[in-house]
């Protein structure tokens, strides 16, 4: 019974920290309280936010293209392959050792964890786009970027979000790590706790796993969204 | 515990100019490379024992959910939960309550591999085709013999694909497992993270055993189906 009090306790202390300033265990400074904490979860957002757009901007283009011209198949499935055996850790410390701290530099470690599951799934979902289809619309008239942008897209769009909602998950996770390339997101409690102390940490860890469940939930809701219409879509073009 | 936070060197002062320059040289690699062996060793470690209970419970909640369906649900929504929740997170949540060292490293790993195994699991049983279980249960098998002389062995390439899967996945979220006490290659990374040679070498040993076990897996997938072999051997 006392270790489940004192269990809560700690939690309990978590939470307190999260809402409410104290003094740093190293002394002098203030630490924790809402303010801190949302300037906090503000840089981890920009920066994945950031790194999402970017990746998303490169790999969903030349996944589409690269599907529409049914080539560099084994470039796009096995970018997956690749991506997922070099660790994140792995993948930042290189950044570090060999470009430096910083932003930009953490960006582009980023983008490159970002761009296989939406080049994969972007490049998977348009050759699943049936091929009678394809026929139809070229049959139709229609060119080889309308085909793309009118038919092929639309019925390729809720694979491409669940590429999405993989990279976005795994670069809210990653950002966590972000303070030992010098950027201080909520990782910052995590990897100096000798400034936020064990509370501190421990409220870190809650909003970060917090966060990646409301990116998940949010970017679910939005690829169902974004499903009926491009059925939608395909339907009426079907019939005119 | 705040020692391990702290950065420390791991090279002694030297007078080679490329180790002070945090350069890429493999003299001190050559010279350091026992240093990598026990955190290689840890990581493995840690990768093997998660994908294994990992695949033994998510064996036992397909199995089930196989049966009955209306588990399907709440159980990939249980696991896909686990499987959100970031690695570095959850080690830290589960401080207090199994405080630090490899219990709480590998709980947090089998957590995330879960959904990714069962949901190949279920995939692999639910892509059997019917005729060849309406042949099966011809010859007389029980729902029991059916399941692991018929289904489990169809289902072979989809169960394999997912341990490939959480395998590499679990090499690189054990990277992050030393912020838990469990050692690994991510605590040598961390170590001294602006120094190439370091980092070159430990990040590489962490590819590297990505691939080798991905490689064993893909050996024993192809060694476990050719189902023409089991025929012969019944």
């Amino acid at each position: 019974m006392s270790t489940t009090l004192a269990v809560l306790g700690e939690f309990g202390n978590a939470i307190d920290f999260i809402f409410n300033e104290r003094e740093s265990p190293a002394g002098g400074t203030q630490v924790g309280g809402l303010a801190e904490l949302w300037e906090l979860m503000w840089e981890h957002l920009k920066l994945s936010g950031a790194a999402m757009g970017v990746a998303c901007a490169l790999s969903i283009p030349l996944g589409l293209w690269l599907g529409h011209i049914g080539k560099g198949g084994f470039l796009a499935i096995n970018a997956s392959n690749v991506g997922r055996a070099v660790p994140s850790l792995a993948l930042i410390a290189f950044f570090v050792a060999y470009l430096g701290v910083g932003f930009t530099n953490l960006l582009l470690a980023l983008v490159l964890l970002a761009i296989p599951p939406i080049l994969t799934n972007t490049y998977t979902a348009v050759r699943q786009v049936d091929r009678d289809t394809v026929d139809a619309a070229r049959g139709m008239g229609m060119t080889g970027a309308q085909i793309v942008r009118r038919v092929e897209l639309p019925l390729a769009l809720p694979l491409i979000f669940g590429g999405i909602r993989i990279s976005a998950v795994n670069v809210v996770a990653t950002a966590t790590i972000a303070p030992l390339a010098g950027v201080l997101t909520l990782g910052d409690p995590i990897i100096n706790v000798n400034t936020y102390g064990d509370e501190g940490r421990l409220a870190a860890a809650i909003v970060v796993a917090f966060l990646a469940v409301v990116t998940e939930v949010s970017l679910a809701g939005l690829q169902r969204s974004v499903t009926p219409r491009g059925l939608k879509l395909n339907r009426r073009e079907r019939t005119t | 515990m705040s020692s391990l936070f702290a950065q420390l060197r791991i090279r002694e002062d030297t007078a080679d100019s490329c180790v002070a320059d945090n350069g890429f040289c493999p003299d001190w690699i050559a010279d350091n490379f026992d240093r990598f062996v026990d955190p290689f060793w840890e990581h493995v470690y840690l990768t093997v024992v998660a994908v294994a209970i990992g695949f033994v419970i998510s064996f036992a909640l397909a199995i089930v959910a196989y049966r009955r369906r209306w588990l399907i649900n709440p159980i990939t929504q249980a696991t896909g939960v686990l499987y959100t929740i970031p690695s570095i997170a959850a080690f830290f949540l589960l401080l207090p309550l199994t405080g630090r060292g490899k219990t709480t490293a590998l709980i947090a790993l089998v957590a995330y591999v879960l959904l990714i195994i069962f949901r190949n699991i279920l995939t692999g049983l639910d892509n059997v085709p019917d005729e060849t279980k309406d042949a099966g249960r011809g010859m007389g098998l029980t729902d029991r013999q059916l399941l692991w002389r018929v289904e489990i062995p169809l289902a072979l390439p989809e169960i394999m694909a997912g341990l490939r899967i959480a395998v590499t996945t679990t090499v690189g979220l054990a990277t992050l497992a030393f912020f838990a006490g469990a050692g690994g290659l991510g605590g040598q990374i961390f170590s001294d993270i602006n120094f190439k040679s370091n980092v070159v070498v430990a990040g590489g040993l962490a590819v590297l055993l990505a691939a080798v076990l991905d490689g064993l897996i893909l050996l024993a997938q192809r060694a476990v189906t050719p189902w023409t072999r089991a025929v012969a051997a019944r």
